[in-house]
């Protein structure tokens, strides 16, 4: 099968390349005595893919819920609402029992997307999964059900797209396919957030990193400029970079 | 977008999910007939009548007779033995042995000097005759049932044998009163002439008047007014002998609750335990399930609220209650005759009743995290409740039934079958369940909204 890059498809949203598809400001957010986020902010461009990365409890899970408006924010703003946001969880929110197209057909008039029935084709079409229509999601491997997922976030054809921990339980070869195909999306103009505990993948995909750690950003920019961060880490891998630069901040 | 076109895909797509469960969907088709052909079958046979084994061990040749009441021996197995299944067995042991082994609940024997006895009665000497009854009491429902059945024939017998040996006793006080003939075949004494107390007074009056006015007339007169007084309250004796026959006669007036008949209760209630499990378990089910494929974050995401979605679980609720019952009552209506012009009341009752069980459902769904811990959830609330909610008042403490009442109150069954019962042949006003069970479908509503903020 040719590369997601190679079959990347029309652009989904109508952002012009580089342009500031999204846009946080000074996002807080308190549990009890705990606060998750502590004057979030950052900005993400059209075609953009920015990875969100940061050890357990950083606050990476709740940033995104505020992004997709699940949680609300306690202090900050947003430049889009919820409804120009794709979002897509971590463990498939799919109907095992329905057929890939009757689930993207639910979602999709759930959506009110205008013509359900082409934009159900389209993106069977940019699943690849155009073969296995008629199957039910429950017989997919976990891949072709992560895509099937994200193909749902996709429906409304949002600007942006919240990928939380995507590649999260698929085994190498389902990560590398399902990076296809996020980097088609990304190639067609679609702005994509992810989280993702696989510093490398971070390193491999993402455009710019955005490193939480206690709720706070403590790094916005791309993986070269992280590992230039850290003195000396040239002969480290980029997760041993990571690790010091973290540990340098105190985290 | 329409509100009500999402509901519509929701619910869509619920149905496909239970076409695709082939063992739900049969359940569904089958529980229902299942419950239909028994309840059927139950209604248009009738109840069973318990095997007893029967020993006869009076000689053939003996009459039963008490007073001047002949009793047809033949007539008599024949009405003994449609109350009850007789099993002929040919002597004590064998009817021992029948019993012992659960071949009969229970063995009848009726000793050889059983009809003498019974003869005698009527008679001077009276014994009183005995039946025996063994009984296998390893289960206390088998050996209650016998013991009922049992007694209630021999009270009946005892009912019958009591009339003939009053009106016996009624002949022997005419022939004391009236006078007449009278013989003791069994002792040898043939007719006798008795005289009786209004002859007895005429004769003595005719003497009376024939004796010179100087006798001494007074002790005359005493015997005299004697027998007439004894005459005279002798009559009362025939009505007070009827009595004793049968001291209490029972007059039964309803004074509350209009009683369906027992078929539509039996109806009514194999309705009611058919919405509740299949309207219970699915939707308990389902709303789990949204929960379960994680779907319901996705939703909740601004696709459709969580009230739409629980309104949605009510509606499927609500419809696959209508569908199953009509399901069951058409397979009902080949046994017994269900009345279809009252179509409008049944409808009512089935959509209120599916109503109440959906939202106990989606209470239920809203606490559970799977589809299993809500079908576990929901048997484990549901049986129970269904069992407590059909005792009846005056059976248990005053205390205890104060709470069943708690329980019929807060919980869909109860109401439900009242409706029920109301919707098939009127039995009782409908408003006051109706309004139970709207109370009822707003609170559990109400905390299967409150459940669902832990889907999130």
């Amino acid at each position: 099968m040719a590369s997601a890059r190679d079959q990347a498809p029309g652009a989904l949203s109508a952002a012009a390349e580089g342009e500031v598809v999204i846009e946080a400001r000074s996002l807080r957010k308190r549990f009890g005595n705990r606060e998750a986020l502590r004057d979030v902010s950052f900005e993400a461009r059209a075609g953009e893919l920015l990875a969100i990365i940061g050890p357990n409890g950083a606050g990476k899970t709740t940033l995104l819920s505020i992004l997709a408006g699940i949680r609300s924010p306690d202090e900050g703003t947003l430049s889009r609402t919820r409804e120009e946001i794709g979002w897509v969880p971590q463990q498939a929110a799919l109907y095992r029992k329905l057929t890939v197209e009757e689930n993207l057909r639910l979602f999709a008039r759930l959506e009110a997307v205008a013509d359900v029935e082409s934009t159900v084709a389209e993106m069977l079409e940019q699943t690849g999964l155009a073969d296995r229509r008629g199957d039910q999601v429950g017989t997919l491997s976990g891949g072709n059900q992560q895509r099937v997922n994200i193909a749902i976030g996709l429906l409304a054809r949002p600007a942006v797209l919240l990928l939380d921990e995507p590649s999260s339980g698929l085994d190498p070869r389902q990560r590398e396919r399902l990076w296809q195909f996020v980097l088609a999306l990304s190639d067609a103009g679609t702005s994509v957030i992810f989280s993702t505990h696989y510093i490398q993948e971070a390193e491999r995909y993402g455009d710019r990193l955005l490193v939480l750690a206690d709720g706070e950003r403590v790094f916005d920019g791309t993986p070269s400029d992280l590992h230039a961060a850290v003195p000396d880490s040239r002969s480290d891998d980029f997760e041993s970079a990571f690790v010091r630069f973290l540990r340098e901040r105190g985290h | 977008m329409s509100r009500l076109r999402a509901v519509g895909w929701l619910l869509a797509k619920d149905l496909r999910l239970l076409r695709r469960s082939p063992l739900v969907t049969a359940l569904l088709i089958v529980y229902p007939i299942l419950i239909a052909v028994l309840i059927g079958f139950a209604l248009s046979r009738g109840p069973e009548k318990p095997r007893v084994a029967f020993v006869n061990e009076i000689p053939t040749e003996e009459q039963a007779s008490v007073g001047g009441t002949e009793f047809d021996k033949a007539e008599t197995r024949a009405e003994l033995c449609g109350r009850i299944e007789c099993i002929d067995a040919a002597d004590r042991e064998e009817a021992q042995r029948m019993v012992a082994d659960g071949e009969v609940l229970a063995a009848l024997i009726l000793p050889a000097d059983f009809l003498e006895r019974l003869n005698s009665l009527a008679g001077l000497d009276p014994q009183q005759p005995t039946v025996e009854v063994l009984v296998n009491e390893e289960d206390p429902v088998k050996g209650q049932l016998v013991d009922d059945r049992i007694r209630a024939l021999i009270t009946e017998a005892n009912l019958i044998l009591s009339q003939a040996v009053s009106e016996q006793a009624g002949s022997y006080l005419d022939l004391i009163v009236d006078g007449g003939s009278f013989s003791v075949p069994f002792l040898g004494i043939g007719d006798l002439e008795i005289l009786g107390l209004r002859r007895s007074a005429q004769i003595l009056s005719e003497i009376r008047d024939s004796l010179p006015a100087s006798s001494r007339l007074e002790g005359l007169d005493q015997v005299i007014r004697f027998a007439e007084l004894a005459r005279e309250n002798l009559k009362f004796a025939l009505p007070l002998l009827g009595a004793i026959a049968e001291p209490i006669a029972v007059d039964k007036q309803v004074v509350s609750g209009e009683t369906p008949s027992l078929d539509a209760f039996a109806i009514a209630v194999a309705a009611t335990v058919t919405l509740m499990f299949v309207t219970v378990l699915l939707v308990a089910g389902s709303l789990a399930l949204e929960r379960e494929e994680n779907a319901f974050p996705r939703l909740a995401r601004g696709l459709v609220s969580p009230g739409l979605l629980l309104a949605e679980k009510l509606a499927l609720g609500i419809a696959v209650s209508v569908a199953v019952t009509a399901l069951m009552l058409a397979g009902l209506s080949a046994f017994v005759a269900i009345e279809w012009d009252r179509l409008a009341v049944i409808a009512l009752a089935i959509v209120a009743g599916g109503a109440g069980f959906a939202a106990f459902g989606a209470a239920l769904g809203g606490l559970a995290r799977d589809v299993r811990a809500s079908s576990l959830l929901a048997f484990m609330v549901a049986l129970p409740v269904a069992f407590l909610s059909l005792i009846p008042s005056g059976t248990v403490e005053p205390g205890l039934y104060t709470a069943v009442e708690v329980l019929r109150v807060a919980f869909p069954f109860a109401p439900s079958l009242e409706v029920m019962s109301a919707g098939l042949e009127g039995a009782g006003s409908i408003w006051p369940p109706l309004l139970n069970l709207a109370a009822i479908v707003l609170i559990y509503a109400g905390l299967a909204r409150f459940g669902m903020r832990r889907f999130a």
